[in-house]
């Protein structure tokens, strides 16, 4: 256990705010070189746990080990390999692009030259090198992301954690900053993943958790887990008359609905669509293959959360 | 408390260059009202009230009436410098720009942060008051070279109200509630520690209290020393600054770690 591959290793993790848990003794860890990803509804718990593994928030039981060194005793020396991209935006609004690089270089003690050096890399890296005189007001939601990326990785660290990397931006901004994580990953770098979007975990991710109420779910290589817990493929029927539920139920399909659709998990949808189409000749049916978000959404419910 | 100075390393010394560095982006405006203020005062102050009043009783003689309130200046210029650096800016920095949220990832602990920024605002005083001897010089008023004592003593002094603001920035819900320190501490202190009048015309229950404001004592140190004179006298408002600097400091830090852990 805990060998020199495990970036983080986590047990029974729990985090207490008064009376509240928001992180309820989960564990996991994390492999060298890989890509884990957290999934989970809004106030699920993600950005809680990454506040603990970068040493921000103390824990309230549990133990939590980043390079095997413990998060409560040696947090200068964790933080010091680790690059941290935040949920919220904390650039430095009275400095520039590049200002705001070298500037964080220093916390991390690189000398001046170097570390100018690595900031063009980087900008470059992220195509902001012709934005390094700007202004942060003046940059874009895309452009500052990419920037705290870059930041993050100033001190050229040997786990990197996104915390939603890619909310709020365009789905231009959104491919370039998962070209960015997969060549970051093809380089070696160990990655922590936050996100809500199903498809940035699926082309991201080696591994992930479906996180929900301060606990883990689920846990595994994305496409292992949509074929084990839901199945090969999907299908949709839209307006569906409630005869046809009482039937999926009674032919013991595997089914979801939500407002006005009704699903059918299975795995040769073609079989479903014909069964349907025998009994119910007039329901507007779909077959997909079934994705993350099915996985998600069975899992988590389809009630809004907060 | 122990805790809290095991802590702190010299990284604390990033921050300090961090806003030191915000601080030069604007220096213009920033060196500017130093510059100018005391001119103003003097004018007001020196020309106006001073064509009424000439001299002013001190200590057993008498001295001119500008000669007796630009170390006042200087020591509430020191005063405000820290005190708002550390609470109103303070805040900005902690609550709308996140930048202490920031500097936690990095090796940077949270007291290393909040020490920074202490020796910041102490540092900010001492600008602004070195800059506010140039104009205040300009007008024969401080007698070289036991004025540059001043300079150096305004680093102590400026840590002192840095230390100050930092606990109130500690406590306060918004930053609207910096007016209830500022105006319960902060201007009382201007208008009464000895600063634009002698504090022997106050009866005696008000000097008691004006001996204990802080303020009293920095006017007393940088006034001898803008008059060319040490008096050994002197040593008894070092030490009362230093005896309360040094917990205040701890306090700033603890209250400080108290409210951004969470
Ligand atoms: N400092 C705090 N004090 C009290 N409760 C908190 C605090 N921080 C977070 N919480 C609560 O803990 C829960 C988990 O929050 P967390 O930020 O970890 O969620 P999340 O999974 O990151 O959600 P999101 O997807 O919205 O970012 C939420 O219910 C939140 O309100
Ligand atoms: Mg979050």
């Amino acid at each position: 256990m805990g060998g020199p591959s495990q970036v983080i290793e986590a047990r029974e993790l729990r985090k207490r705010y008064g009376d509240f848990t928001a992180v309820d003794g989960i564990d996991f860890a994390i492999q060298a070189g890989e890509c884990f990803g957290v999934l989970g509804p809004n106030g699920a718990g993600k950005t809680t746990t990454v506040k603990m593994i970068h040493c921000a928030s103390p824990l309230t039981s549990g133990t939590l080990r980043v390079f095997g060194l413990d998060v409560g005793r040696e947090p200068r020396r964790i933080k010091a390999r680790i690059g941290v991209c935040s949920q919220e935006d904390n650039l430095d609004p009275d400095f520039s692009v590049l200002k705001n690089l070298t500037v964080f270089a220093r916390y991390f003690g690189l000398p001046a030259p170097g570390a100018l050096e690595r900031a063009r890399e980087l900008l470059e890296f992220m195509g902001l090198w012709e934005r390094r005189d700007d202004r942060i007001r003046d940059l874009s939601g895309g452009l500052k992301r990419r920037l705290v990326i870059a930041r993050a990785l100033i001190n050229d660290p040997d786990l990197l954690i996104l915390d939603e990397p890619t909310t709020g931006l365009d789905p231009q901004s959104r491919h370039q900053v998962w070209d960015r994580v997969r060549t970051l990953r093809r380089q070696g770098k160990t990655i922590l993943l936050t996100t809500h979007y199903m498809d940035e975990a699926q082309t991201l991710c080696d591994r992930l958790v479906i996180m929900d109420r301060g606990r883990i779910l689920v846990e595994g290589p994305p496409a292992e887990l949509v074929r084990s817990r839901v199945g090969r493929e999907v299908v949709e029927v839209w307006g569906y008359p409630p005869a046809l539920l009482d039937h999926a139920r009674l032919s013991g399909w595997n089914v979801e609905i939500d407002a006005d659709r009704l699903f059918v998990y299975t795995e040769s949808g073609e079989d479903i669509l014909q069964a349907i189409a025998h009994r119910f000749p007039s329901e507007r049916c779909t077959v997909r293959m079934a994705g993350l978000e099915d996985l998600f959404l069975k899992l988590t419910g389809r009630e809004l959360r907060e | 408390m122990i805790g809290v100075l095991r802590n702190i390393s010299p990284r604390a010394l990033r921050v300090w260059q961090r806003n030191r560095d915000v601080y030069f982006v604007t220096w213009k405006t920033n060196l500017l009202p130093p510059l100018l203020e005391p001119i103003l005062y003097l004018l007001a102050f020196g020309a106006g009230i001073g064509a009424l009043v000439k001299e002013v009783p001190y200590r057993g003689g008498t001295i001119g009436y500008a000669a007796f309130i630009a170390p006042g200046l200087l020591a509430t210029q020191v005063m405000f410098q820290a005190f708002f650096e550390t609470t109103y800016n303070t805040f900005v920095r902690m609550y709308y720009q996140k930048t202490f949220d920031a500097l936690v990832t990095t090796p940077l602990t949270l007291e290393d942060i909040m020490a920074g920024e202490m020796l910041w605002g102490a540092s900010k005083g001492a600008i602004g008051c070195a800059v506010m001897m140039v104009a205040i010089g300009g007008f024969g008023l401080l007698d070289y070279p036991h004025a540059l004592i001043i300079v150096p003593f305004s680093l102590l002094a400026g840590l002192f109200f840095a230390a100050l603001g930092l606990c109130f920035t500690a406590v306060v819900p918004q930053i609207d509630a910096f007016n209830f320190p500022t105006f319960l501490f902060v201007m009382p202190m201007f208008l009464f520690s000895g600063t634009f009048f002698p504090l022997d015309v106050l009866p005696r229950w008000a000097q008691a209290i004006a001996l204990a404001l802080p303020l009293t004592h920095i006017t007393n140190v940088m006034r001898e020393a803008a008059l060319g004179r040490l008096p050994a006298d002197l040593a008894w408002d070092l030490l009362y600054l230093m005896v309360a600097t040094v917990p205040l400091c701890l306090l700033g830090i603890r209250l400080m770690t108290r409210r951004l852990v969470k």
